[in-house]
């Protein structure tokens, strides 16, 4: 790979858009394709193809055998609540590989001391989660337990297509959080959307017990959902 | 997923000044351990990060590179069990994996 090609990859990678690198094997002549370009591109069947299922992989051609290597953005996980658990939720789930940001408007709970390292927005999350561009490689995560700031977002996760919703609090909190969205015009199928009580059931009980169980819903939500519909 | 950025990692080495070759698995048969798209960054002096078979046939995959390093050429190759002395550099779970290793620069 040219380092040319490798540092214009890079880029694309940072500014969390899809690539694919397509490499004829017999030759080792290597192209980039950006999303935005796939059009013109003469296997622009197969690279579609391939960005959709998000799947690396050989496909035969007039030129031979050419791998496409496909590079989708990375994960997000995106959490209301700069609360205990999502101290212990924010860094496992970098170690995942997500990208993590943090909303919650109160300053004392978001703060740099407890949330080293991590993207940090002390705002009101129907102010800002617009702006973040919450997409189908995003898992949105409620945990303030506060209606006021849980709620909204809620609403915003459940008009776009993330692929994992989960909100903590028991099953009576839950009830009362369905009744008020449902006020606020959500239908039953949207809300069956939203995981709660949230996380597996590993009888969790410290906060990084419970950002495991957490954790390990959304991957297997990411992994055996996707496996189901190939 | 990926937990390491390894080809962010690729194009630091080669500012660096270092000889680097990238390694990709480009198909698996059987219970591979690591999917299809899979790095391996290797350098000249045989340093690597990441991996293309969690741990089963690394080694091989380094050797391969230096050489490919060296060649400054492509290459694929394919890992397998095939019999007993191939167990050094083959995959004890019993699949098949090909890599591609190629230079990068």
């Amino acid at each position: 790979m040219k380092l040319e090609l490798l540092t214009a990859l890079n880029e694309e990678r940072a500014a969390r858009r899809a690539a694919v690198v397509v490499t004829v094997l017999a030759s080792g002549e290597q192209r980039l394709v950006k999303a935005g370009d796939v059009a013109t591109d003469p296997l622009r069947g197969e690279i579609e193809k391939r960005l959709r299922s998000g799947k690396s992989g050989t496909e035969e051609t007039a030129d031979g055998n050419v791998f496409l290597t496909v590079f989708a953005p990375p994960l997000r996980l995106v959490v209301t609540g700069a609360v205990h658990i999502s101290q212990e939720l924010a860094p496992i789930a970098q170690r995942l590989g997500f990208d993590v940001t943090i909303i919650d408007p109160r300053t004392a709970f978001a703060t740099e001391e407890r949330f080293a390292g991590i993207k940090l927005l002390a705002e009101w999350p129907d102010k800002v989660l617009p702006g973040i561009g919450v997409d189908a490689h995003t898992a949105f995560v409620a945990l303030t337990h506060d209606p006021k700031i849980d709620d909204p977002a809620l609403l915003h996760a459940l008009s776009k297509d993330c692929f994992y919703i989960g909100a903590l609090g028991s099953r009576k909190t839950h009830g009362a959080r369905l009744e008020r969205l449902k006020a606020n015009g959500m239908s039953d199928a949207q809300l069956a959307r939203i995981h709660a009580p949230i996380g597996l059931d590993i009888g969790a009980v410290s906060p990084a017990e419970i950002a495991v169980s957490i954790l390990a819903e959304i991957v297997g939500t990411l992994r055996l959902e996707k496996a189901a519909t190939q | 997923m990926q937990q390491e950025d390894l080809l962010g990692t690729a194009a630091a080495w080669r500012k660096e000044g270092r000889k680097v070759a990238l390694a990709t698995v480009t198909q698996t048969w059987g219970s591979a351990p690591r999917p299809v798209g899979s790095n391996l960054v290797i350098d000249g002096e045989g340093n690597f990060l990441g991996s293309v078979s969690g741990g089963c046939v690394e080694g091989a995959v380094v050797a391969e590179a230096l050489d490919v390093i060296e060649s400054g050429k492509p290459k694929l190759i394919s890992f397998g069990v095939a019999d007993q002395t191939a167990w050094e550099v083959g995959l004890s779970c019993g699949g098949k994996i090909s890599v591609y290793v190629e230079p990068v620069g």
